[in-house]
């Protein structure tokens, strides 16, 4: 036990938490703008997947680093404009859609991995360029803090700017306006002579481009190749963490941190020689707890509030008369 | 000579599944009147409207404005053309605010950011010169339904609407609310604007329009001006034939307590109080009415006492027995029915066919199974005599649902609902949306159940409906009975209005009465 304390209360192990979060805080955004347009979907596991492959193709390929993270986005674009065709276009069911993109994101990466480097494994022999750290200057001096928050890859930074940028374009744009409306009552939308589809593919790409840079982050940060399945659920814990932040950006990057922290406690214990089959199980188990913490919760809330009103408005009536 | 500023010549509209909505209609308005379309549900009124807004397009036919042909592909042309709709069910976000509401689709920017403070002042402006007066910061989830529609004429207007299209605005209005309603749509009038008032309430048209276009099963009938013609006139014209509108029946002949409420409190998923202390009680053999403006509770009672809501507050009772604990199928049988007021949810299984529809309340009884199995013969003969006996039109019991019109899928509920031999029979809406004929062949037939003994409890926004089938009579506003009537005969629809809105309250002790 003493172990376990002193390997997480160390500024290391607060820097660990901020690295694993950082593809969690860009999904949570990519699904909270998806989720306020009326478009919440579950393919961001293959949005990001592909995006990691295709930055770490482009990255390899151009040895360019912005040309790389272009060519992660394109790879996001690709599996959420195919959503947004097949459901937009083609009516086909969302959900339903959203597993054959995962599915097919993931047996569709190993297979260009297969023709590249004749390996269904990992991209080792085709290393990806990997995004820099950045040393914050001033902060990087202070102990414990500087430790914490400087020196971390580039795009986690950008994830921060990414919260800020979600609430910016959500609340305070015309288009924020539009995507909320569309997500709330199309036919008011369109009865305006909003182009709803419009508004909902655009929806799409401005959560893709987030999300891909979460993939992007997964083989050109994270780790400097590519494997297969390497989003292993993030792309599912992202929705869950912007559902537990009610759609809202801030609490979602929070909820973010809250599932980055659990990540990065099952790394620790697994170096302590814990069975690892149990800890790597953690991140999950934590989602589920979670989301049913945040129902009961919101449930009993529901109830003491309810009771609360009636009682109040009974005391109201007992005074009239 | 007063000029045509739009018309719209021989527009036939046929519905991709074969309904023909529209045949031949033609239609034109002056500049400057207000212009009313009448029809029954389901004469053609609301697709012809669509077709002016752009919601759908013609098969035949032109459409002019100001002498000019043009084309309307979408909403945003009609706008741009100055075609302006407020339609029945309000195009709102309610999470948002009056001013966000107002410039969707042309949001005032300031440095590529909403600009709040723009929108607020844009809305404050057009509410004063219009004389529509609403709070711009308010969240429309928090108005009533007559500030709602204000704020979509504000809407239209602001998006530079000179002909402005209203689709049934005074059904969800009280009379108090219908008649502020009129007092701003004379003023839109005098100030150059054209109003279409689509209606099927024959005193508000006199009342309020210059001219007159009736409808009736996709073909235009008519026109006129509203002065030269009767509402008897115009009924004519909208039917066909002379239908009797009014409900024959003899006093009630009340007996033992079915129905009992006491206290029932409840707070809905959003905080709010829906329901404050609600309590009356309705013997056999009467019909005890609801009225309202929608959205004042009535729902939530016909929900809890039909046993699909248990999260309430106080007591219920069904024939003496508590149905806090019952399931919804120990509900009915201890003899409740109930016709949901949303039909499409919970009325019907659209897929399903007739004689399924009509079985889902009963297909467990022993006396539909034959062994293992369900007993088609048994089945098809109770199906096809209820058909019969409720003259629905279909091409047989096998025949899904959703085909049917919604004035026969409420046939088919009724068929239902009415021949499980309940004790209580709570009907919610049950005349929404479905044409003169049906609806006059359901209210009779809750008399003829009354008359049997059933106790009935009446649930409905039509204001007439309620007055005239109902033998007693509570008004519920603000999730509180205002008003209860032991004689429903004897109240005015002027009186009802007020206790509608809130401004007027009997005392405890003269609502006690509806407990007794």
């Amino acid at each position: 036990m003493d172990r376990i304390f002193a390997a997480i209360f160390t500024p290391e192990f607060l820097f660990s938490v901020i690295r694993v979060s950082t593809p969690l805080i860009l999904g949570s955004m990519a699904a909270l703008i998806c989720n306020r347009g009326g478009m919440l979907h579950i393919a961001f596991e293959g949005v990001m997947l592909s995006a990691a492959f295709f930055g770490m193709l482009a990255s390899a390929v151009t040895q360019n680093i912005i040309l790389g993270l272009l060519g992660a986005v394109a790879g996001g674009l690709l599996i959420s404009m195919l959503l947004g065709y097949f459901n937009l276009v083609l009516n086909s069911d969302r959900t339903l859609t959203g597993i054959a993109l995962n599915t097919f994101a993931s047996a569709g990466t190993v297979f260009a991995l297969y023709l590249l480097v004749q390996d269904k494994g990992t991209s080792s022999s085709l290393p990806s360029l990997v995004v820099p750290n950045i040393d914050i200057p001033i902060l990087k001096d202070i102990p414990v803090l500087g430790t914490v928050l400087s020196g971390h890859n580039a795009l986690t930074y950008a994830a921060f700017l990414t919260v800020f940028i979600t609430y910016i374009i959500i609340f305070r744009t015309p288009l924020g306006l539009r995507i909320r409306t569309v997500g709330e009552n199309p036919n008011a939308a369109a009865s305006v002579g909003i182009n709803v589809m419009k508004i909902r593919f655009i929806t799409l790409a401005i959560s893709a481009v987030i999300a891909s840079l979460g993939g992007a982050y997964m083989s050109m940060g994270y780790l400097s190749w590519f494997s297969r399945d390497m989003i292993a659920g993030r792309g599912f814990m992202a929705i869950a963490a912007q559902n537990l932040g009610a759609a809202l950006p801030l609490p979602s990057f929070l909820a973010s941190l809250a599932f980055g922290a659990v990540t990065a406690l099952a790394n620790v214990l697994q170096t302590l020689n814990m069975p690892s089959e149990i800890i790597q199980s953690l991140p999950y188990v934590a989602t589920l707890i979670g989301l049913g913490f945040f129902g009961y919760a919101a449930q009993k809330s529901g109830r003491k509030r309810t009771k609360a009103i009636l009682d109040k408005a009974r005391a109201a009536e007992g005074e009239k008369s | 000579m007063e000029q045509n500023i739009l018309s719209m010549e021989n527009i036939t509209k046929v519905y991709p599944n074969g309904f023909v909505a529209n045949k031949g209609v033609n239609f034109s308005v002056h500049e400057g009147e207000i212009h009313a379309l009448v029809g029954e549900n389901g004469a053609g009124k609301s697709t012809l409207m669509k077709m002016l807004f752009g919601s759908e397009k013609p098969d035949e036919g032109r459409i002019l404005l100001h002498g000019k042909e043009i084309q309307i592909d979408n909403p945003t042309v009609a706008i741009q053309y100055g075609i302006g709709m407020v339609h029945q069910h309000f195009m709102l976000v309610p999470s948002l605010s009056v001013a966000d509401n107002l410039v969707i689709g042309m949001e005032p920017k300031k440095k590529g950011l909403y600009d709040v403070a723009k929108a607020e002042e844009i809305t404050r402006e057009a509410a004063q010169k219009y004389n529509l007066l609403v709070d711009p910061q308010a969240k429309v989830v928090d108005l009533s339904v007559g500030l709602k529609q204000k704020v979509e004429i504000l809407k239209a207007l602001v998006r530079g609407a000179k002909i402005l299209i209203l689709d049934e605005p005074t059904a969800v209005l009280t009379p108090q609310e219908t008649k502020e309603l009129f007092v701003e749509l004379k003023h839109l009038k005098t100030q150059g604007y054209t109003v279409v008032f689509i209606s099927h309430k024959l005193n508000e048209v006199k009342e309020l329009c210059d001219r007159v276009t009736v409808l009736r099963a996709g073909r235009s009938i008519g026109m006129a001006n509203v002065a030269d013609v009767s509402q008897q006139d115009i009924s004519r014209m909208m039917v066909g034939r002379d239908v009797r509108l009014d409900i024959e029946k003899d006093k009630p002949h009340p007996g033992d307590t079915v129905l009992k409420v006491s206290h029932i409190n409840k707070v809905n998923a959003l905080g709010k109080q829906v329901l404050k202390d609600v309590s009356f009680s309705l013997p056999h053999g009467v019909i005890l009415g609801i009225a309202g403006v929608e959205g004042n509770g009535q729902s939530e009672i016909s929900e809890i006492i039909s046993g699909m809501d248990r999260s309430f507050d106080g007591e219920a009772e069904i024939n003496g027995k508590s149905i806090r604990n019952m399931t919804v199928r120990q509900v009915r049988e201890s003899g409740v029915a109930h016709i949901s007021e949303d039909r499409m949810t919970y009325g019907i299984v659209g897929d399903g066919t007739i004689a399924e529809n009509i079985i889902s309340d009963r297909y467990y009884k022993k006396e539909f199974q034959k062994g293992p199995l369900l007993d088609q013969k048994k089945i098809d003969e109770m199906v096809d005599d209820l058909i019969e006996k409720f003259n629905i039109k279909c091409d047989g019991k096998d025949q899904p649902i959703r085909m049917l019109s919604g004035g026969n899928m409420q046939k088919v509920v009724a068929a239902r609902e009415f021949t499980n031999h309940a004790d209580l029979i709570i009907a919610n809406q049950p005349t929404r949306g479905i044409d003169i004929g049906a609806s006059m062949f359901l209210r009779n037939k809750l008399v003829e159940l009354r008359d049997a003994g059933a106790a009935v409890l009446l649930i409905s926004a039509d204001l007439s409906e309620v007055m005239e089938v109902s033998d007693r009579l509570i008004v519920m506003s603000g999730g509180r009975i205002s008003a209860y009537f032991e004689d429903a005969s004897e109240v005015t629809e002027e009186d009802m209005g007020l206790y509608m809105l809130g401004l007027k309250q009997m005392t405890p002790e003269e609502i006690r009465r509806a407990s007794s």
